[in-house]
């Protein structure tokens, strides 16, 4: 417990290691300590960014999706239009083929009752002339009779 | 084993004397008793406390050195955490206290706080292992085991708390003069705080409070530790009275120890941040 020259030993040694730490310890410790801290705040206002563009990301997102289910609604909307519309146009077209076929086979059938009926017509009247003329060659002559005679063919 | 062989009160007169080199009688030598070291004079050397004093501090710088050269700005891992930590909170206390530039502060703050915490630390190592190791081997090289005093914490050594507190004395009146001037440092002592009529009791006063600075500085790491340290050796006595005692001596050791961590940590805090104190007013212009 005497005082001595460890005192002076002591003083230098303190002088020396401050001067030391000064120069040595402390800068490189806190330049990365401050350069740390710099970074975390970026990152933390890098975070904050991030979560604000999800967020606008995910509005998009859900706008796109109400978007193209209204779309979807639409084209099924309009394909089921569509599908009756053409259902309609076929029954229609099915109706008229129907009635040209019909149309078409009155009118044949038209057509062969007044053939057959001119046939008829002329066949009878021939007969009746063949009669007429069975009967009548006698008394009458053909050549006389000629223009009565194909009145009466006529309006047979 | 020598130091057994001791009687209480040279055991504890044996702990408390520094190895000291100097002058005995015209050559130089290590001291023998406590009765050669104190009639060495002021031209000897407490060895044990210069080296424990250096060997703390250059565990000290190299550690944090090491870590200075590793510090990345990425995530730190656990060393490089730890040391961070000290830094950040001796940078807190630097700025809560300290309101002026000046680069040297922050580090000097830094190497107060671990530095004596580290040599106080050495308090809480059985107070019987290094010097027992000491005394064998200076034994074992065909010395005297009696006169190897070997004390190993520093800071109960009232050179090394003088000695830092004197440097720090240095630095606040270097600082003074710097910032205030030669004129305004001394007109401050001269004229403050009962203006010119008054400058006997204002010189008494200021003079009093400066030289109290480091006195107090000090005489407070010393005499905590000196007390810590007394407490131990007397707790290590028990140790050879009788079982019933040494159980009890341990427990109490124990007990000691951990309150111990506390005072040396706390005195460590306190150094610090009254040389940041200092160094502040040591700037300030106006008082």
């Amino acid at each position: 417990m005497n005082i001595n020259a460890t005192l002076i030993g002591q003083s230098i040694a303190f002088f020396i290691f401050i001067y030391l730490v000064k120069q040595y310890v402390w800068p490189p410790l806190i330049a990365a300590m401050e350069e740390r801290q710099k970074r975390i705040e970026v990152g933390l206002l890098a975070a904050e960014r991030g979560l604000s563009e999800q967020a606008e990301a995910e509005q998009r997102a859900q706008e796109l999706i109400s978007q193209s289910k209204d779309q979807a609604a639409e084209i099924i909307a309009n394909a089921s239009k569509q599908a009756s519309n053409m259902v309609e146009e076929a029954k229609d077209v099915a109706i008229q083929a129907a009635d040209k076929v019909k149309s078409a086979a009155s009118a044949e059938l038209e057509q062969d009752t007044t053939r057959v009926r001119n046939e008829l017509q002329e066949r009878v009247s021939a007969l009746v002339m063949q009669g007429v003329n069975a009967v009548l060659s006698k008394e009458v002559d053909s050549k006389t009779h000629k223009d009565m005679l194909s009145k009466l063919s006529q309006t047979l | 084993m020598s130091v057994e062989t001791l009687t209480t009160s040279e055991y504890i007169k044996h702990h408390l004397t520094n190895l000291t080199y100097g002058q005995i009688d015209g050559h130089w030598g290590f001291a023998h008793t406590a009765e050669q070291a104190s009639s060495m004079g002021f031209w000897s050397i407490n060895v044990d406390s210069m080296f424990w004093s250096l060997a703390t501090v250059l565990i000290f710088f190299f550690v944090f050195r090491v870590a200075g050269k590793k510090a990345t700005t990425g995530v730190p891992t656990g060393f490089q955490n730890f040391i961070e930590m000290v830094i950040e909170f001796v940078d807190n206390s630097v700025r809560d206290s300290f309101n002026y530039q000046n680069k040297l502060v922050a580090p000097m703050a830094l190497s107060i706080f671990v530095w004596i915490f580290l040599m106080n630390f050495m308090d809480l190592i059985p107070i019987d292992w290094l010097p027992q190791i000491a005394a064998l081997s200076v034994e074992a090289m065909g010395g005297d085991p009696h006169s190897a005093f070997f004390k190993v914490v520093p800071s109960t050594d009232p050179n090394i708390t003088f000695g830092m507190a004197i440097s720090i004395f240095i630095l606040i009146l270097y600082y003074s003069i710097k910032h205030k001037g030669l004129g305004g440092f001394l007109s401050e002592l001269a004229f403050h705080p009962f203006g010119k009529w008054g400058l006997p009791a204002n010189l008494l006063l200021e003079g009093v409070s400066l030289i109290a600075k480091p006195i107090s500085l000090a005489l407070r790491l010393f005499g905590n530790m000196y007390a810590g340290e007394i407490i131990f050796i007397l707790i290590a006595t028990m140790y050879s009275a009788h079982i019933g005692f040494g159980i009890f001596g341990g427990i109490l050791q124990v007990v000691w120890a951990l309150f111990h961590v506390l005072i040396i940590t706390l005195q460590a805090y306190i150094f610090m941040v009254l040389t940041i104190v200092y160094m502040d007013m040591a700037h300030q212009k106006d008082h």
